[in-house]
């Protein structure tokens, strides 16, 4: 599980069964601190996430599929929350 | 899942039959600007895709999960024609 910052979306049409219904999002990995690091990737949304959110995603392909509850399904990066606080530090 | 342009594409006849039927494509990964990175790669096609395409692709296992017939050894695989990057 990995932190990362909405950027941006992608609309697609043609697209495998797999994806259809869910929406695209494209995000940039982030530290805890919100500063970018790496290179971001195109993620399926399952939170009504939206650009400039925080989200925590998941990249591998076995949870994904659990999240999306589609045992078969092709996918493997997923955003599967929303984050509203992120405490580090002493006392966090 | 990533972005990428597809640049070309490859012809094999001889090859191992968990490919038999696929079209397989020359891919250059891009960012959400479309600037590219890294090197070229082959990718299996899935969606009908052609040369100048902007596509979503995949590698390792899911991409050939993404293939009719799953028992396959691809490891990148297109799996959308992306219309429109808002980014």
């Amino acid at each position: 599980m990995t932190l990362g910052r909405v950027v941006g979306t992608v609309v697609s049409t043609m697209k495998i069964k797999d994806l259809e219904g869910y929406k695209l999002l494209v995000v940039q990995p982030i530290d805890p601190q919100g500063n970018p690091k790496g290179r971001s990737s195109i993620a399926l949304d399952t939170v009504q996430a939206g650009v400039g959110d925080i989200v925590m995603l998941i990249d591998e392909g076995n949870s994904s599929r659990q999240i999306l509850e589609k045992p078969q399904a092709a996918v493997r990066t997923t955003i599967f929350a929303i984050v509203d606080q992120i405490h580090t530090g002493e006392g966090s | 899942m990533k972005l990428g342009r597809i640049i070309g594409s490859v012809m094999c006849t001889a090859k191992d039959p968990g490919l038999e039927g696929a079209k397989l494509l020359l891919l250059q990964p891009v960012d959400e600007a479309g600037k590219e990175y890294g090197d070229p790669l082959i990718a299996c096609d899935t969606v009908q895709a052609g040369p100048g395409d902007l596509v979503l692709w995949e590698g390792g296992r899911e991409a050939a999960m993404s293939l009719p017939n799953p028992f396959n050894p691809a490891d990148a695989a297109v799996m959308g024609i992306v219309d429109r990057v808002d980014a």
